[in-house]
């Protein structure tokens, strides 16, 4: 139980909602307009979280130090994001040749000893 | 001289141990489930080939999920609002209201998997080749992700049916919100891949 006493949010009235915004979120994204698409599909996903994080999960009565492990936790996953990104948008250094040739040479067993210590 | 747990009763921050314990393993599943879905994002908007087949998973199968896990949060809400005042056999029933939830949205889920891996099981012949997670990186991301989430909904059932028994003789209550918080957590990972996987088709 909620060691802190409060009154609870209208479970009812809250539910409604989210269920007025996933329709939304639907029907945003069958207009095919991307900016559009962002908007209904990942913007109300946002604000649904955020909903469910409040009322249900009674976020906004918690102690601080719930908001301090989120926040940590999604700092976190910011720095994994961009730690990432550039690995994924730039592959122009990737020696891909290099990498298919060993594959094949591990694959029919005739790798040189400079492959294999590569 | 019997002696409890020292763990269950401290509260160092003013939290019960068991609520702080659970908000820990959702600040980690915060990286299970982030990582995949900023590993989606950052394929996606770097053009990957396979991407385009998000026009092919089932929509309306999609939102009728998300609309199945929502009113099932509201449920398992309802059953902690219950709890606290007492009203065992009402926090009983939501509690198997929300297991009910959990269970349509698995039965969903197989369908939506066996449609994709076994197209001629639906459609003779079938109306496309079939789909597995090794079809390309999208549909590796869709199994990887969406069977990821449906095991948290099976372990979540299991645990729920557990604490219900508890429910039943008045023991354990605070379980009733700890498994509430896990629940809610499921549900947004859903809310997030839902739009992902099923309705950002650009």
């Amino acid at each position: 139980m909620s060691d802190a006493a409060h009154a609870h949010p209208n479970y009812i009235k809250i539910w409604v909602i989210l269920l007025i915004l996933l329709t939304v979120s639907i029907i945003g994204p069958m207009m095919e307009i991307p900016w559009l698409t962002v908007a209904t599909a990942f913007g109300i996903a946002v604000v649904k979280t955020l909903m469910v994080a409040a009322n249900f999960m009674h976020l906004k009565f918690e102690k601080q130090i719930i908001w301090f492990l989120l926040t940590t936790a999604f700092v976190f996953l910011g720095v994994f994001f961009f730690g990432v990104a550039s690995d994924i948008a730039k592959v122009d250094g990737a020696d891909v040749d290099g990498i298919i040739q060993w594959q094949d040479c591990i694959a029919n067993q005739s790798c040189t000893i400079e492959q294999r210590v590569k | 001289m019997m002696h409890s747990p020292v763990a269950t009763r401290r509260t160092v921050t003013g939290i019960p141990t068991g609520r702080l314990a659970v908000w820990w393993v959702l600040a980690s599943e915060v990286f299970i489930f982030g990582g995949l879905i900023m590993c989606f994002l950052l394929y996606k908007f770097n053009d990957a080939p396979g991407f385009e087949d998000a026009s092919m998973t089932n929509t309306p199968a999609g939102a009728f999920n998300t609309f199945v896990l929502l009113t099932s949060s509201l449920t398992i809400v309802l059953a902690h609002a219950a709890a606290e005042k007492g009203e065992l056999k009402k926090c009983f029933n939501f509690i198997w209201c929300t297991i009910f939830g959990g269970l349509v949205f698995a039965v969903v889920k197989l369908y939506e998997y066996t449609s994709k891996i076994f197209p001629e099981w639906y459609h003779t012949p079938a109306t496309h080749e079939p789909i597995t997670i090794l079809s390309n990186v999208f549909w590796s991301f869709y199994f990887t992700a969406t069977g990821l989430h449906a095991l948290h909904v099976l372990g979540g059932m299991v645990i729920m049916a557990m604490i219900s028994q508890d429910v039943l003789k008045g023991r354990n209550l605070q379980r009733v919100e700890l498994i509430g918080l896990y629940w809610h957590f499921v549900d947004i990972v859903w809310i997030f891949l839902f739009p992902i996987l099923y309705i950002a088709n650009f």
